[in-house]
């Protein structure tokens, strides 16, 4: 009983501080154009920015920008995650693929996506096909290569007694080869959801389809800080809000592992 | 990210030496080779002119960046890159070590430091512009703004994670708080740390490119954007490919330094592992 209060008393610190924290944040910035430490044209007052914010929420031509980021970001992550899936899988569980491919993988994945990005443009001109290369190209490889991982850490007794007590190829697929590279594919399809959408967004600002990155490079060229820092702060909460509902799916699809239960247990 | 590639490497006997040597030269080169010889066949094959032979580009490679332009364009590039990065280590882990040590301190700023992290980093290429307007601390600072998040947070955890028995044993024995950081709280939070530098690596590498995309009349970026512009394919591809070189270059260089860095960590795995 005394343990449980405790704790809450410390979560309710914690809570309150970062409260305090982010007011703080807030405060400082407010402070800094009215002392004119930066001039309020190139930093904006806190006001005036979240003034903007609550005007652009009403506004439908805002939220069909938003809508158009989100979808690229959908569509990239599914076609990503399908590919790296199927060819993960299988090379992952063959030793010569998983040899023969090595070098190139390696060769392949540091190769920063944004470099793609004329060639994307040659290709398909200003257009969402454009952006979805760059998006798939990097969020392929965060899925494919935790796959390859997951596939290949499958403990040896598991698999030896799976295979002494006559399991079928799918059924080790399923029970053995699928819960092994599960918490694996679930970090990888985190981290793809995040660079996903940081290259959905960069794309717009670079190429010029339209988003919230073609928004944001749009008020920079017109010189509206306001808008800009106001586009900022919606990209920063998005970024927030992929990263809350990917680290809550990894929760409940992982919710029987240990690393999961440990943590609750602790 | 941060598993570890040693995992993969699969042993196999038999044979002589000789043709292990050579198997292995063939698994590493072999698939390479092959797309190299299908590129080049469809290549010659087809009509689209975005897709010029292996030995075009290669022939473009060796024009465009080898002289001067390695000068003019690759190596402020590099500069600023190498600069940004080091910043940002320096910045990351003295900042996070002091947020990781002090509980009010990290509870304080830990939503706001969330999130910064989850600001895409090239939106803050914009704002750094109308900060300090288009010079080359600009470039350097955008990539700090953005490779500094995943090396500052790593770190906040590899320190807090720091064994508490081992924390309470050091402060028993009167380990000095200099000491303590040096011996136990920095080797400790050493492979978070490295796993944060080598997200920040691939997101300083973005952010070097796009800057010079954005705002730049030098530098690798800005070439390539240059070539695409005026049509100059197999120039671009040139471009991609150097870009692509730089990426494993990166990833090969932190590789060996991880592999320095964390050797005892990676021989305490091996051993609970086997």
């Amino acid at each position: 009983m005394r343990v449980s209060s405790t704790r809450r008393l410390r979560t309710l610190r914690k809570g309150l501080l970062g409260v305090v924290g982010l007011a703080g944040f807030l405060v400082v910035w407010q402070l800094i154009p009215t002392f004119d430490l930066i001039n309020p044209q190139y930093l904006p007052y806190v006001t005036d920015v979240a003034a903007r914010l609550a005007e652009e929420s009403r506004d439908l031509a805002f939220w069909r920008r938003l809508g158009a980021t989100m979808t690229s970001w959908g569509i990239g992550l599914a076609v990503a995650t399908f590919a790296a899936l199927v060819l993960g899988t299988i090379v992952g569980l063959v030793p010569v693929l998983r040899r023969a491919t090595h070098t190139t993988v390696e060769f392949l994945r540091p190769i920063p996506s944004v470099a793609l990005i004329p060639l994307a443009v040659l290709m398909f001109g200003i257009q969402r096909e454009a952006a979805l290369v760059i998006i798939i190209y990097a969020s392929f490889w965060q899925v494919f290569v935790q796959v390859i991982y997951g596939v290949a850490d499958v403990d040896s007794v598991a698999r030896d007694t799976a295979r002494s007590f006559g399991l079928t190829h799918r059924e080790r697929l399923s029970h053995l080869v699928l819960p092994t590279a599960l918490p694996y594919v679930m970090t990888g399809l985190r981290l793809a959801a995040a660079v996903a959408l940081i290259l959905a967004i960069t794309a717009e600002m670079v190429i010029g389809n339209p988003g919230l990155g073609s928004l944001i490079e749009l008020s920079r060229s017109a010189g509206d800080s306001v808008g800009l820092y106001a586009f900022v702060v919606v990209t920063g909460l998005l970024g927030l809000l992929v990263n809350l509902v990917f680290r809550f799916i990894e929760r409940r699809s992982l919710s029987w592992h240990q690393s999961i239960r440990g943590e609750e247990a602790r | 990210m941060t598993t570890q590639t040693s995992s993969i490497t699969t042993t196999r006997r038999g044979g002589g030496a000789g043709g292990r040597i050579l198997a292995s030269f063939l698994y590493a080169l072999g698939l390479p080779f092959l797309l190299l010889v299908v590129w080049a066949v469809a290549a010659t094959r087809s009509t689209n002119r975005f897709f010029p032979e292996p030995l075009t580009i290669f022939d473009a490679f060796t024009e465009t960046w080898i002289g001067p332009a390695f000068v003019e364009d690759v190596l402020p590039s590099l500069y600023r890159l190498g600069l940004g990065i080091g910043a940002s280590i320096v910045i990351g882990v003295a900042l996070g070590t002091v947020i990781g040590l002090l509980q009010w301190l990290r509870e304080l700023l830990e939503p706001l430091l969330e999130f910064f992290r989850a600001i895409p980093p090239p939106v803050l290429i914009p704002v750094v512009m109308l900060l300090l307007g288009i010079t080359d601390t600009m470039k350097v600072v955008v990539i700090i703004s953005g490779a500094v998040w995943p090396i500052l947070l790593n770190t906040i955890e590899g320190v807090r994670a720091t064994d508490s028995v081992m924390t309470e044993t050091a402060r028993s024995f009167q380990v000095t708080w200099w000491e303590r950081l040096r011996f136990l709280v920095l080797p400790a939070a050493s492979p978070r740390i490295m796993a944060g530098v080598r997200q920040g690596l691939s997101v300083a590498l973005i952010l070097m490119v796009i800057s010079e995309m954005f705002a730049s009349s030098s530098g690798l970026g800005y070439r390539i954007a240059y070539f695409q512009r005026n049509y100059q394919v197999a120039e671009m591809w040139s471009g991609v490919l150097l870009l692509g070189l730089v990426g494993v270059f990166l990833a090969l260089v932190f590789g060996l330094v991880e592999r320095r860095v964390l050797r005892w960590y990676h021989g305490l795995r091996e051993v609970s592992r086997a």
